[in-house]
């Protein structure tokens, strides 16, 4: 993979506990997040990995611990805000907006850079004109660099499930976040469309620097991609380390991966 | 019966306590518009919570629905109003009373067919408010249909219910025989319906079906069956609330928009809930009653129009799942 | 082919984002405004104009302002009458506080009044959803009524109970309310406002406003998660709904009716309302103005076709059968198609496209 340049740390959750009702879900989970890094979540499932995703872009307020983004420490997240300080994210099951189109979906990504008025946009004139297609240019970029031109009409509903994914990344980037969340991205692909959807992660990494945090259980995406792995296991931490460390680890070898080959 | 939550004991207890409260203070603070007396006050709560059952009666045909097919039916009135005219037209027409409950409800079991058969079975996999409102149209079309049938014009329904005023209390207390009847018959009603619920194999078919229409079929659950059997029994619950509700105010339209009121005993009570029709009933009942007397003549009367409705938005700001209902939680 | 799109490249997104950017439906549309603006006035009677197309306009003013709340941000409202009637009141009380305000201003801002109290009565949404919320919605429409029924004030004590709309003029000497205005001016005024809002509301509905409607409508949660404001986003819709519904309350008793009732905004208005915007399509312009059509047409269709039939049924009777007939329509649209005429109307614009070839 050649030489890596990762910042400091952007993201740091530390001594996460999240319980629903007496279900622990996370157990003292600490990890970081440098800038610019491809972040890897592994473990079984129901290991808590789609929770912790959650905590960190505030859909679950952990009862313990602390999160800290770009230098702000907090106990909690706020969705709205989480959203507003550059954090995006795709769903295991896709969240769509099923009555729009493609193109419509991933406007709406750009809802936070939208600034015209109700009255300017009834009138649709001066700014909320230029916005709009300022906005549609860069939405077309988003487009073209995930080469979904052909179905940008169609309205999401009807689309096969791997362009949903497609455009529910689409949406995601037009946010252009600085940490992009990622659950489960190649779910329910073949080979090769997970070839595609891992050349477009690297490509996001690459060309906008954008940190990923990713859930994945393809094994060989994952240590091929991740430029450090955490392991969780019925909310326990079981190791955070770079993937041959990790993939050689007894525990994470006993709960999760099997023999190693 | 799941265990009570503390909020809602607290819930219930604080609007006893309110409903006593409230008009008490405004006795003694408005002495000249707000007549307070306690005999006369335990005669309009009493009042209240008796007609109150009868809001209950209608709010358990929706909850039996909705519980087993998750439609939220807002034909329910409409159900009400049609039931009540065909007894009526068949006892005008001399029929024997008996006879002609039985007629009735076996019209209302072809109604549940007829129904399911040209409504439902079409629409089974649609979202809730496309069946919501498919509803809305049965109840127009029911509506109509039972007032070309039989008419317009207001019917009295007698059937030799008793209607004297009991007296308590040497005479300061007194109590409607009717009104008191009517509340056994819901009770009764009301708690075989619970027991059928929860007991019986057909109770656990009908809440599997309200979970998950696909899911339901998928484990061999004759979803039409299910669906006739339970429009005929919101049907019966229909009739009874319609004999009710007609022998007390007369058969006519208004009676489809008393199903109107039963949409806010439902929010107290919680959409799925049998106890939570009950006691939303009571709570709508009372309330209104108690309101319309003691507090209406300070707003100028005819409070009864609206305050079931702001007495349910109140609720919903603070407990949007009613009472009883299931908290609804969403997974992404 | 006659109907189609290829050929027609768009090189500017600006361009792709007209309105309507197939170039027959530019001329369709043109074509029908035209009709509207100058062929029905010449051509149509008075009572044509007065009695059909004046309600048919407020009422799908009214539809477009809660297919804005129900369609686009989906949240199920049974209060239109009761908002309608905030407007009809509000004009009332100002045209006759401020004798001297111009027609246009007291629409505007009856239209703001019933705004303010559409964003008060939609606070409880945020915590309250799908049918819980149009029961909400039915403690405004009840209580609204009620209060419009017992305050003198709105009515300015009349001792008659019976209140007629003032006259007032638009340019100066052309009146539009009160017993000297012409059946042609009414109908101009209320086709020029209607057509001039019901731009307006498309271009808001295409544009961010809009997609934040129909992203709370479609998954609120995910909304939430790209930073779409929940509570401000459903209060901009009850605003904008309410305003929509004032200024048509407004016209229904300024314009239509002369005489300002609350009778006239009651829960079967609500429900009037509400059918039109299922028949005509949830979630769309053109589904408001079909579905005002078809359900402001078909009274007059059931009250005549008897007599083309040499049938005689009785008054009373025809709103029972009306009734039959609404509720068997409503859930045949929703069987067959349940976004409504406006999808229809589409498919046939898509096979239009192919035709004469079957596909």
């Amino acid at each position: 993979m050649g030489e890596r340049v990762l910042g400091d740390v952007i993201l740091d959750m530390k001594n996460i506990s999240l319980s629903f009702g007496v279900m622990k879900v996370l157990n003292n989970i600490s990890f970081n997040v440098r800038k610019g890094e491809i972040r890897s979540i592994i473990g079984p499932n129901g290991a808590g990995k789609s929770s912790m995703l959650n905590v960190i872009n505030g859909v679950y307020h952990p009862q313990e611990g602390s999160i800290t983004f770009k230098g702000q420490v907090r106990n909690k997240m706020k969705m709205h805000e989480a959203a507003a300080q550059g954090i995006a994210r795709t769903f295991q099951n896709i969240a769509l907006f099923k009555g729009m189109s493609t193109l419509d979906n991933i406007m709406t990504g750009r809802n936070l850079k939208m600034k015209a008025s109700l009255l300017e946009q009834a009138f649709y004139w001066g700014r909320a004109q230029k916005e709009e297609i300022a906005h549609r240019h860069k939405v077309e970029e988003i487009i073209d660099f995930l080469e979904i031109q052909a179905i940008r009409k169609v309205p999401v509903g009807r689309l096969p499930y791997g362009f949903q994914k497609r455009v529910e990344l689409g949406r995601a980037l037009a946010a252009e976040p600085e940490v992009l969340l990622l659950d489960e991205p190649m779910a329910g692909m073949n080979l090769e469309e997970k070839e595609d959807m891992s050349r477009f992660i690297l490509d996001i990494n690459d060309t906008f620097g954008t940190t990923i945090v990713l859930i994945e259980h393809d094994m060989g995406v994952v240590m091929d991609l991740s430029d450090r792995v955490v392991v969780l296991d019925y909310g326990r931490q079981l190791a955070d380390d770079v993937p041959d460390v990790v993939r050689n680890t007894q525990s994470v070898i006993d709960a999760y991966l099997g023999v190693s080959h | 019966m799941q265990r009570i939550e503390r909020t809602v004991l607290y819930t219930i207890g604080g609007s006893a306590i309110l409903m006593v409260l409230v008009p008490w203070l405004l006795g003694k603070v408005a002495p000249d518009q707000v007549f307070f007396e306690w005999p006369y006050f335990f005669e309009v709560a009493i009042g209240g919570l008796l007609s109150g059952v009868m809001y209950s009666l209608v709010a358990l045909g929706f909850v039996l629905i909705f519980k087993a097919s998750g439609v939220f039916n807002f034909a329910q009135g409409a159900m009400v109003l049609f039931a009540a005219l065909t007894l009526v037209g068949l006892i005008d027409l001399g029929v024997p009373a008996w006879a002609a409950i039985l007629l009735t409800l076996g019209v209302m079991v072809l109604l549940a067919i007829a129904i399911e058969r040209v409504v439902l079975s079409h629409l089974v996999n649609q979202e809730h408010i496309i069946l919501f409102m498919a509803t809305i149209g049965i109840a127009y079309f029911l509506d109509g249909f039972g007032q070309t049938l039989w008419g317009s014009d207001v019917r009295r329904l007698d059937l030799g219910l008793p209607n004297q005023p009991l007296k308590f209390f040497d005479g300061a207390l007194m109590v409607n025989e009717f009104d008191l009847i009517a509340a056994l018959i819901a009770g009764v009603l009301v708690v075989s319906l619970a027991l059928f619920f929860q007991y019986t194999r057909i109770g656990r078919a009908l809440r599997a079906v309200a979970d998950d229409h696909q899911a339901a079929m998928s484990v061999g659950i004759p979803l039409k069956h299910i669906w006739v059997i339970v429009w005929s029994v919101a049907g019966l619950v229909a009739l009874v609330a319609g004999i009710m509700w007609g022998s007390k105010l007369g058969v006519q339209f208004s009676l489809s928009l008393i199903a109107l009121k039963a949409l806010p005993v439902l929010i107290i009570g919680g959409f799925t809930s049998i106890p939570g029709a009950i006691i939303g009933g009571l709570i709508i009942g009372a309330g209104e009653n108690v309101a319309e007397v003691f507090i209406g003549p300070l707003l100028g009367g005819g409070i009864t129009d609206w305050f079931a409705y702001m007495l349910a938005l109140v609720f919903l700001v603070f407990r949007p799942q009613g009472l009883f209902g299931e908290k609804i939680i969403e997974r992404v | 082919m006659i109907y189609r799109e290829a050929g027609e490249f768009k090189s500017t997104y600006q361009a792709d984002q007209a309105i309507f950017p197939i170039r027959q439906d530019r001329w369709f549309i043109l074509a029908i405004l035209a009709i509207a603006f100058i062929a029905v006035p010449l051509l149509g009677s008075d009572y044509w104009l007065g009695t059909i197309m004046l309600p048919f306009l407020i009422l799908a003013l009214a539809a477009l302002g809660l297919n804005v709340l129900t369609g686009y941000a989906g949240l199920l409202s049974l209060g239109t009458g009761g908002f309608m009637a905030t407007g009809a009141f509000a004009a009332y009380k100002l045209a006759t506080m401020f004798p001297g305000l111009h027609i246009l201003a007291v629409l505007i801002m009856s239209g703001l009044i019933t705004a303010g109290v559409g964003i008060l009565f939609g606070i409880p949404s945020l915590r309250i959803k799908g049918f819980y919320l149009a029961v909400a919605t039915l403690a405004s429409q009840f209580f609204l009524i009620w209060m419009f029924n017992k305050f003198g004030w709105f009515t300015n004590y009349s001792s008659s109970g019976v209140i007629s709309a003032p006259p007032m003029t638009v340019f100066g000497d052309v009146f539009v309310t009160g017993p000297q205005a012409s059946a042609t001016a009414k109908y101009l005024f209320v086709l020029s406002m209607v057509v001039i809002i019901a731009l307006m509301i498309k271009n808001l509905v295409r544009s961010n406003m809009g997609r934040e409607w129909m992203a709370i409508r479609d998954m609120d949660i995910a909304a939430e998660i790209i930073g779409i404001k929940m509570l401000s986003t459903k209060l901009k819709a009850f605003a904008v709904s309410s305003f929509l519904c004032g200024i048509a309350g407004a016209l229904w008793a300024f314009i239509y009716t002369g005489s300002v009732e609350p009778a006239a905004f009651d829960i079967n208005r609500s429900f009037q309302i509400l059918f039109m915007v299922i028949i005509g399509g949830l979630g769309s312009i053109l589904g408001s103005f079909l579905g005002a059509a078809f359900i402001t047409l078909l009274p007059i269709f059931l009250s005549n076709a008897p007599h083309w039939f040499g049938m005689n049924i009785p008054v009373d009777m025809i709103s029972h059968i009306e009734s039959m007939v609404f509720g068997a329509l409503i859930i045949f649209f929703l069987i067959v198609e349940p976004h409504g005429l406006a999808r229809l109307w589409q498919i046939a614009k898509e096979k239009l496209r192919l035709w004469p070839f079957p596909y």
